[in-house]
């Protein structure tokens, strides 16, 4: 027994671990990901990246069928993906534990929306536990484990950002046995989910789920602490610390497990103080749960969108904070952007060239929305370029522009092969661009189907895209260079002109994975003729300077790519030396 | 109960991840109770990022406020000013008196901030070019360890602890280059040196 430092979602790998997990499956997703990544890298387990949230979920429910213990995480919108079999898995059970971590991102840092996945606890009728650091991440997950086996029902651990990637001290215990499941019995009874079953089963969960609500009165799970009798607090997971430090003389109800709820604790609780407050993010989940069970609760100014933190619930308790320097609101905005050197940026340039109307999708070329690139003019959930450019062409042309769908090498395998199967199916038209940098970018380099990359590095099957556009029933596909933009330019003129459904594959590797940089660029002041054509490009290391208003290489960002060069009609962009000799240091 | 809270605050990539973590594992080690909190995903490529730890006898909340940070480590002149109003009144703060420009300003559409150094000066910030002595300590890569042993005089952990943190932290390759970089921060505080 050791006390380590481990971020929440370390925390929860390790719980699983040592709860006996030996199987781990997700779909990489912020703030979730480092989750699987973490379990990968433990002794005696097997983990696999799968091209979605929801195959990942029936890879594991098929290891419990098996008698397995297996891990599932995924991030919040995962869950939509995953519903499918979550809510039926609610009532064939398991047999060996299943337990599935979901990260909420409550002030949506790098997704797309902030809904609440208690509510899929709720709506599903499954377990929740909500941690409250990362030494409850642990401890948790290995009691979801025994929570899950002992009472016959998968179990959600929810997660938000703060507990994720927050570390904090664990002491880390050790690996318990896989328990002895039973041999295998066929079960049709529990496992085959047609009405005459279902209908049985249906039944037996609300039995299952009435015995966990009695148990949530009793398990340390949920935790009165009692202090001052004026004011009580209920709250869960990071609200609970923030509860804490912001507001120390109140009482808390500190709720382990969101569902099912603990209604006579809570009537107690709200007997013991005068006042009972709810602290919660993203969603009312709590406060209307305690209202509808008949708790007065009495409500709080805290914001409803976003997160919370200490000094905001002091806010909402009127209790004083330090006097304030007010924020500086005049600096320029720092929003992402992608790298130099990113093969998707002449892609971008290329789509603003023609004015294409671009339905896009989740990944780094998102930022292809933002300017100067300002070329993607929808992003709705993953895979919906697709889909979303067919149900636009059946509208009519729109001001004679391109219609252009942009997804990623991985978004394409998560959800887009099904939007592309409906185009082909139904006769549609228009230009599919997959834009295929070789890995999972955004969420940290991951492999998926497309790379062969699996999360073990076992031998893997490389999904070969172009030959299953093909079989798909797309025939006109290309492979184009992102980085020469001569190519890019002429392949979306091309196949935006055609009449028929086209696929544009542009391969090249994340500019991350380039681990070779070219020497940096510089802009000649002699030939520079302040067009601003490379400014457009948006790349980091170009800019614009303030009195000239000619362009500059930063040569310390510049990673040599040469997209600038292309678009310089000038030869205005050429090569000089390393970049430490620039700063006049000693290089050594 | 008291607890320190220190921010360390830039562009996405700078590499205030690993710098935070180094300090979290030192005060860890020093038998703290210790929280950190960061943000990975969208932000990471080159938006404006902050990093939170908060070290004490028992600590709640991972994440801070307005006006209740101890130490800001800025690894950006500009991220430096957005985040002046977390630091306490008798806060410290050390920048990196470095600018990366934010995109809006390398494409012209918006001025570049100026005067900041000035502002940031008068309210006594210490100005570690981090850049120029990653490079003199070997990598330019270890600006961020710059930082932290220029952060690392104002506190009270061992300095044979943070040698041992980041010789067991960094990559086996980078180890002289690193604590070289660490000394060089160190020393660029302890003699109070504005190197502007």
């Amino acid at each position: 027994m050791s006390s380590t430092l481990l971020s929440g979602n370390e925390a929860v790998a390790r719980g699983a671990w040592e709860a006996g997990a030996r199987i781990g499956v997700g779909y990489p997703g912020t703030p979730s990901t480092e989750t699987l990544q973490a379990f990968s890298a433990m002794p005696d387990v097997y983990a696999e990246w799968a091209p979605n949230e929801k195959v990942a979920l029936e890879v594991a429910a098929g290891a419990s069928f098996a008698g397995g213990r297996a891990l599932v995480a995924m991030k919040h919108v995962g869950l939509n993906v995953a519903a499918d079999p979550l809510f039926t898995l609610a009532y064939t059970g398991v047999r060996g534990g299943l337990v599935i971590l979901v990260a909420d991102d409550p002030g949506m840092h790098s997704s797309q929306n902030e809904q609440d996945s208690r509510n899929y606890a709720a709506f599903a009728r499954v377990p929740m536990l909500e941690p409250s650091d990362s030494a409850e991440a642990l401890a948790f997950t290995r009691e979801a484990f025994t929570i899950s086996e002992e009472r016959d029902v998968p179990v959600l651990i929810r997660s938000t950002v703060r507990i994720s990637h927050s570390k904090s001290l664990v002491t880390v215990g050790e690996r318990v046995p896989s328990g002895a499941i039973g041999e295998y019995k066929s079960n049709p009874a529990k496992w085959v989910m047609m009405p005459a079953m279902a209908k049985a089963r249906r039944l037996d969960l609300d039995r299952r789920i009435s015995a966990l609500a009695e148990f949530a009165e009793t398990t340390p799970l949920n935790r009165a602490e009692y202090r001052s009798t004026a004011v009580g607090v209920v709250c869960s997971g990071v609200c609970y610390q923030h509860v804490r430090e912001g507001v120390p003389d109140a009482s808390t109800l500190k709720l382990g497990m969101t569902f099912p709820l603990p209604k006579n604790l809570l009537a107690e609780f709200a007997r013991h103080v005068s006042v009972v407050h709810v602290v919660e993010e993203a969603d009312d989940y709590l406060e209307r749960s305690l209202r509808a069970m008949g708790v007065d609760v009495v409500p709080l100014a805290v914001p409803v969108a976003g997160e919370l933190s200490p000094g905001l619930i002091r806010d909402a308790f009127g209790l004083p904070r330090p006097a304030l320097r007010e924020p500086d609101d005049s600096l320029p905005p720092r929003p992402p952007l992608m790298c130099a050197g990113c093969p998707h940026r002449p892609v971008f340039d290329a789509l603003r060239k023609t004015r294409a109307v671009v339905t896009g999708d989740i990944g780094c070329y998102t930022l292809g929305a933002l300017r100067p690139l300002s070329a993607m003019d929808s992003c709705v959930d993953m895979g919906a370029s697709i889909g979303m450019a067919h149900g636009a062409a059946l509208v009519g042309s729109i001001d004679d522009r391109p219609l252009v769908a942009v997804i990623g090498d991985s978004t394409f395998a998560h959800s887009g092969i099904g939007g592309l199967m409906n185009t082909v199916y139904n006769g549609g038209s228009g230009t599919i661009l997959i834009l295929d940098n070789r890995i999972t970018a955004m969420t940290g380099h991951q492999g998926n189907p497309f790379n062969g990359i699996t999360l073990q590095n076992r031998p893997a099957h490389e999904v070969e895209l172009e030959a299953l556009v093909r079989a798909l029933g797309g025939s006109r596909v290309r492979v184009e260079n992102p980085h020469d933009l001569a190519a890019v330019k002429a392949a979306i003129a091309e196949e935006t002109a055609s009449p028929e459904l086209s696929v544009i594959i542009f391969r090249a590797p994340c500019a991350l994975l380039v681990r070779e940089k070219g020497d940096p660029y510089a802009v000649d002041d002699e030939l520079c003729t302040k067009c601003g054509a490379c400014i457009k490009l948006g790349c980091p290391a170009i800019g614009k300077e303030q009195l000239t208003s000619r362009a500059f290489i930063d040569v310390a960002l510049c990673v040599g790519c040469g997209q600038c060069v292309q678009v310089c009609k000038y030869d205005a962009i050429t090569h000089v030396g390393p970049a430490c000799d620039f700063m006049g240091a000693d290089t050594q | 109960m008291s607890i320190t809270t220190v921010m360390l605050c830039g562009v996405g990539g700078q590499g205030t991840i690993l710098a935070a973590d180094l300090l979290a594992k030192v005060a860890a080690a020093s038998g703290l109770q210790v929280k950190l909190s960061e943000v990975h995903g969208m932000s990471q490529r080159g938006g404006s990022v902050d990093t939170v730890v908060k070290f004490g006898s028992e600590v709640f909340s991972p994440v801070t406020d307005p006006g209740m940070v101890d130490h800001l480590v800025a690894f950006e002149l500009i991220e430096a000013m957005r985040r002046i109003h977390f630091v306490k009144p008798e806060g410290r703060l050390l920048v990196n008196p470095r600018a990366i420009q934010p995109l809006p300003v390398l494409t012209g559409d918006l001025s570049a901030p100026t005067g900041l150094t000035a502002i940031l000066g008068d309210e006594g910030a210490i100005f570690i070019d981090a850049d120029e002595l990653a490079c003199e300590a070997g990598s330019p890569k270890s600006a961020n360890v710059v930082l932290m042993g220029a952060l690392s005089y104002g506190l009270e952990f061992d300095t044979q602890l943070w040698r041992d943190v980041i010789a067991g932290r960094v990559p086996s390759k980078t180890i002289e280059d690193n604590l070289r970089a660490f000394e060089l921060g160190r020393q660029a505080c302890q003699r109070g040196e504005c190197t502007l």
